[in-house]
């Protein structure tokens, strides 16, 4: 939105049964986690506050009102906002009032049935505390023309304000907003209507405030989404300046008011102001020209290339576009003395403008990585005219050193966060993954960094963390360490690490967040208090935590014991697999395994929040998404017909039985010498009546009953990807880079998915008739399971040598195993297959003391040794 | 308004008034025992009732007049009655859920007898009775099953309901203020607000309303995440005598709280800090004497209309703090330009465009 508007709140429409056909859906699908995600992209979308409305003829309303509402209540993403409570039925609106803490809006009341039950609406709301919208609407009918809104509206003030002691300020009033351009001529006034009266209602009824549900204007032109969010541009740029404060709007949705179409932004503005006679058949003459250009259809519009070129540069960067982006570098270079000025002029302006659009959410992650990769690409343009003229490089805004820890070969987050970074004029010196202490310090040091950042992935990475923060106690450093990574959480930086540390520590959610933590650590004025605060605030979670130990209630592992899941083996006897020992698979088909993608996580590994296939028609991130997901199989098609990687696997089964928490693992079928053994993690959770404490090995028949099997498994798409990762790099090019790797991982994973299909239908062969759709398959709605080592059902990231030597892994497909246990290539992914029909995925969680000792006895390994691979799991 | 209404604020008009201290660690500090809850009355009665505090009122109110009597003479003028926990919720968990109204009725008379006792002996000083409400032990805006984010232990009307039982009890039993303290979850304040404005309605009086919530933790929010400023946005239109901050830090650490909200309060201010954080120990250790130097460094910096203690704090304290701000000129009470305030968890003011 413009400048001139900014004053003006949108009100979110999505949660609105009425107004959005996909809110409408979940909600009769009783599907309310997704339903609030709808109200989670309104926020995001900058919408300040949400109207929430669940009007239907076949809807509970009060009873939909009350549970979505409290679920947003435990969403502070969403609750920060304030709620419009929006139902014509005053038995929803007042069971919604009921669920708000907040101060709320109630959208309507009106004189419709007459003045009393009015004055009385309008007390019961003063008592709970809330806004209210008010209909031009009374016993007659809703008010159409100017004259009878403004009568009505004045009316209700007068009758609000003197009569009932309603606070003006609290009053807003929604004058009707009716669609235009219906063909009946006598509707071609309504927005001028609605227009001068927001004029009169501003200017005679102090305090009082308008708003109107945006959308209606445009109700005949539904199925041409261009031609509506013009209408509604031009409609509220006009009703903006009559005084119009608030509308329900679609958020995300709105185009600038300078960017629509010149001859389309006539047509409609002549509708809208009812200029002309024949407005509306002007309108529809060219509207089907439009029709289907919203979103990535729209053809290549090369009207940009006519600009200075400042403009153009800025241009290329907001959109990511590279293929001019040398040719202006040259322009531009010319125009200014020194080529160093290019940098610190157009381009850095350019960054700056992504930096705020990104900071406002207008940009989404794929698109600033693009942009970075257009930044990039100009500055090793004009870095050899830099060099020949012997100039310094541009003042960066401060200098960071980045690196995985030690043991871990992760780095997507930790890159994206880079580039975000550099996007945002800071110096980034990456020193790549596995990388020791010892190293980051000295590079620090040389570099005087004004930040250290460390990331990593998988938990052993924690506990490297703590060790990095203590060196750097130990030689006495004062710089800030940053730390980040998908296990890493604020609670464990404030309890384990920064206490090991006297310099600044904070912990950084994601990319969106490095950019203002960055920026106030090197603020000569922000920095003092930010780092106060954070210390408090880290002071405070650990003063907590060491006040009352976490209130995780533990039961003894005996006790747990006792509790353990009794998977039925009387009548079910495990089937035999088709063979025994090992399968290796050199060299699988990709093809086979594209089709088998869950899109969801690759879609979060950029920070878009959505499933797959709605997020590529959501409100907010659609646009973007769909842009990712054509890049994303456009590079598919490319690592397919070239070849780029290599996927090796290798499946393996054991008769197998379990020996209390242990799963042995038997050298032939005899079952008379013991192979190997597997001790698993009980839960040690206090359990509600009827719930388990969940071992793995309690799916396997324990010793002595029946013969059982256990499978294990290595898979791997990563081969082939460091050539090209280096070419990337080569070309300053990290969207691609990201883009790659996780496309690699997305492929290991569905290897994985697409291996665990076939044992469980042709070589463990237990459900051979299985049909299952990919949705299916990723809700796992399958016989069996196939955790791996390191997550939640078996924590212990140590199990994975012994499950390589029995695969023989690094030799059958290639993966090597890090100092931590991360898998090298990092696209991979190890597991064990467990068959029994009630195998379920659980997370062991908090472990005790006794468990500990136990676990560490029967693994043969210290104590100390044991802690420290189960330091995430063991009970403060 | 009432001749009492209209004294209480005259006075508040000229000084700081001077609440009492805390009733829950003062009763701890005698290490009553199982049977000095249960009196005569409740010797067979099927639960423990040690822990019960309010019901000491009727088993042992020489102990709570005791109290009473010792914050008075330590120079409180408000005195809170012994009834925090006196709603059917609460009480639940000792069976006792009959109680409630009786609990209501004699902890406002037992506090309104101690009180005009000190009145009569100091008649330029009259003592008023503000009847406690606390939050109850149940959220309305928070679900205590993770896995369950839109369940919730109970109703708003459940609330409303038994909030109403006690502010009928209170009224009836003579007190001169409703006090609404330690809100956790602001919709369990409005609840208790809702239910005070229909008791009032439904009785025919209209006695002023404190409100106070309790941040709890360093940002500044309550446990139903709000911040001081959107939870004065969400009560503001009970028209409170006046808002305010009680326990969960001591005074230290809740001024740059106190602060936030004296900024946005267009009433009066009220703040009743811990006697500190409580130590490894459990115990409140902040001495009398830094607490009322803090406090009294807020008073002149114009942010307190009322003032007192909260957990951990004794007759001592209360004397120190009295003694600290007398003199001291209460805050100036704030106007503002009328305009849109709304919250959720956060605070959002909407100037009028145009």
């Amino acid at each position: 939105m413009s400048k001139a508007t900014a004053q003006f709140i949108n009100i979110g429409e999505r949660t609105n049964v009425a107004g959005s056909a996909k809110f409408k859906k979940l909600i009769f699908e009783d599907n309310y986690d997704e339903a609030v995600t709808v109200a989670r992209q309104q926020v995001e979308g900058g919408a300040q506050i949400i109207d929430i409305n669940f009007d239907d003829a076949m809807l509970d309303a009060e009873f939909a009102m009350e549970k979505f509402l409290k679920l947003v209540a435990a969403e502070p993403d969403i609750s920060r906002v304030p709620v419009m409570i929006d139902s014509s039925k005053w038995s929803v609106i007042e069971t919604g009032l009921k669920c708000v803490q907040g101060k709320a809006v109630v959208n309507s009341i009106s004189m419709k049935e007459g003045v009393e039950p009015f004055k009385a609406q309008a007390r019961r709301i003063m008592r709970y505390g809330a806004a209210v919208v008010v209909m031009a609407f009374d016993e007659k009918g809703q008010a159409d023309s100017v004259h009878r809104k403004y009568d009505i509206c004045a009316k209700s003030y007068d009758i609000l304000v003197n009569e009932v002691g309603f606070p003006p300020e609290d009053i807003i009033f929604d004058p009707n907003i009716f669609a235009v351009a219906t063909g009946i001529e006598e509707h071609n006034n309504y927005g001028v209507d609605f227009i001068e009266a927001t004029r009169l209602i501003k200017a005679h009824l102090p305090y009082a405030k308008v708003s109107g549900g945006v959308s209606n204007i445009s109700f005949s032109f539904r199925g041409n989404n261009p031609v509506r969010e013009a209408m509604h541009s031009v409609f509220l740029y006009h009703a903006i300046r009559a005084g119009m404060d608030m509308g329900i709007v679609n958020a995300g949705q709105l185009t600038v008011y300078s960017d629509i179409d010149p001859e389309l932004r006539e047509r409609v503005e002549d509708v809208i102001l009812n200029r002309r006679d024949d407005a509306t058949d002007r309108l529809l003459e060219i509207a089907d020209n439009y029709k289907g250009q919203a979103g990535q259809v729209r053809k290549e519009d090369l009207s940009w290339r006519e600009q200075p070129v400042a403009k153009r540069i800025e241009h290329a960067l907001v959109k990511g576009i590279n293929d001019y982006i040398e040719m202006d570098a040259e322009e531009a270079r010319h125009q200014f003395t020194r080529p160093i000025q290019v940098i610190e002029g157009p381009l850095m302006d350019g960054m700056n403008v992504v930096g705020d659009l990104f900071g406002a959410g207008e940009m989404f992650l794929p698109q600033v990585v693009k942009s970075a990769r257009v930044m990039k690409q100009a500055v090793a343009y004009l870095q050899p005219f830099i060099e020949a003229e012997k100039e310094e490089g541009a003042k960066a805004k401060g200098r960071i050193v980045m690196a995985t820890v030690k043991g871990d070969v992760h780095d997507i987050g930790k890159n994206i966060v880079g580039v975000v970074l550099q996007c945002n004029n800071f110096e980034v010196i990456d020193l790549g993954v596995m990388v020791p202490w010892a190293d980051i310090l000295r590079a620090a040091n040389e570099h005087e960094a004004d930040m250290i950042g460390l990331s990593g992935l998988i938990t052993p990475s924690l506990d490297e963390m703590v060790t990095v923060a203590a060196e750097m106690e130990r030689t006495g450093m004062k710089t800030p360490l940053l730390i980040g990574g998908a296990t890493t959480s604020r609670v464990h930086t404030a309890v384990k690490i920064a206490p090991e540390y006297s310099g600044p520590v904070t912990h950084v959610l994601d990319a969106s967040r490095a950019v203002g933590v960055a920026s106030t650590l090197v603020s000569d004025e922000l920095r003092e208090k930010f780092v106060a605060d954070t210390k408090a605030a880290y002071d405070e979670i650990l003063r907590k935590r060491l006040a009352n130990p976490k209130a995780n209630r533990l039961v003894s592992l005996d006790a747990a014991r006792a509790n353990k899941a009794t998977p039925d083996f009387a009548s079910h006897t495990p089937e035999r697999p088709t063979f025994t020992g090992l399968k290796v698979f050199e060299d699988y088909p990709l093809e086979e395994l594209i089709e088998r993608i869950d899109w969801t996580p690759f879609f979060r590994t950029w920070e878009l929040a959505g499933t797959y296939p709605a997020i590529l028609e959501d409100d907010v991130v659609g646009a973007s998404a769909r842009s990712l997901f054509e890049d994303a199989q456009e590079m598919l098609k490319t690592i397919v017909a070239e070849k780029w990687l290599t996927a090796k696997g290798v499946v393996g089964f054991w008769p197998a039985n379990a020996d209390g928490d242990d799963v042995v693992l038997y050298d032939g079928d005899n079952r008379a010498d013991e192979l190997t053994r597997f001790p698993f993690l009980r839960q040690q959770v206090e359990k509600r009546e009827g719930r388990a404490n969940d071992c793995l090995a309690d799916f396997i028949a324990p010793e002595g009953t029946k013969p059982d099997w256990i499978g294990g498994f290595t898979v791997t798409a990563g081969h082939g990807i460091e050539k090209h990762l280096e070419r990337f790099k080569a070309e300053k090019d990290d969207y691609n880079d990201i883009l790659l790797k996780a496309l690699a991982d997305r492929l290991a994973e569905a290897f994985a998915e697409r291996l665990h299909e076939r044992v469980r239908t042709e070589f463990w062969a237990y459900a051979p008739d299985e049909k299952l759709t990919n949705a299916e398959l990723i809700k796992e709605r399958y016989r069996g399971i196939r955790p791996a080592p390191g997550y939640p059902a078996c924590p212990d990231h140590s199990a994975k040598p012994e499950l390589f030597k029995l695969l023989d892994a690094t030799e059958n497909a290639g993966v090597v195993l890090t100092d931590s246990f991360a898998m090298v290539p990092t696209a991979a992914v190890s597991g064990f297959y467990f068959g029994h029909p009630d195998a379920h995925y659980f997370g062991v969680g908090k472990i005790g003391r006794d468990q500990l000792e136990d676990y560490a006895k029967r693994r043969g390994v210290s104590v100390e040794e044991a802690e420290r691979w189960l330091r995430p799991n063991l009970a403060d | 308004m009432t001749n009492k209404t209209k004294l209480l604020s005259d006075i508040a008009d000229k000084r700081i008034l001077v609440m009492d201290g805390a009733m829950g660690t003062m009763i701890q500090k005698r290490k009553l025992q199982e049977a000095d809850f249960r009196g005569e009355r409740f010797k067979d009665w099927p639960t423990d009732l040690k822990g019960n505090n309010d019901l000491l009122t009727i088993t042992r109110p020489d102990v709570i007049a005791d109290i009473h009597s010792a914050f008075l003479e330590a120079g409180a003028d408000i005195l809170e009655t012994n009834t925090f926990n006196s709603t059917k919720i609460s009480l639940a968990d000792y069976d006792m859920q009959a109680m409630a109204r009786e609990l209501n009725i004699e902890g406002a008379k037992l506090a309104r007898r101690v009180a005009d006792e000190w009145t009569a002996k100091t008649p330029d000083k009259p003592r008023f009775v503000a009847g406690s409400i606390g939050p109850t032990n149940k959220t309305l805006s928070i679900s205590p099953d993770v896995n369950n984010p839109g369940f919730r232990e109970v109703t708003f009307d459940e609330v409303v309901e038994a909030y109403q039982e006690q502010v009928e009890g209170l009224i009836e039993g003579g007190v001169d203020i409703i006090l609404i303290e330690t809100v956790f979850d602001t919709l369990n304040a409005k609840a208790a607000i809702f239910a005070t404005q229909e008791a009032f309605e439904k009785l025919g009086v209209t006695l002023p309303v404190m409100l106070s919530c309790t941040v709890t933790d360093m940002s500044g929010r309550n446990l139903s995440g709000q911040t001081v400023e959107a939870f004065w946005y969400s009560v503001r239109h009970a028209k409170p005598f006046t808002v305010g901050l009680n326990c969960a830090f001591g005074a230290d650490k809740l001024r740059p709280h106190a602060v936030a909200l004296s900024a946005v309060a267009d009433t009066r201010v009220a703040i009743y800090p811990n006697a500190g954080l409580p130590n490894e120990m459990g115990e409140y250790d902040e001495t009398p004497e830094t607490m009322a130097r803090q406090l009294k460094e807020w008073a002149e910096e114009g942010l307190l209309n009322i003032v007192g203690g909260c957990c951990g704090t004794t007759p001592d304290h209360i004397a120190a703090i009295a003694k600290a701000v007398e003199g001291v000129a209460p805050r100036k009470v704030k106007s503002f330009a009328p305009a849109m305030r709304l919250s959720g968890i956060d605070p959002i003011t909407i100037i009028n465009a145009a």
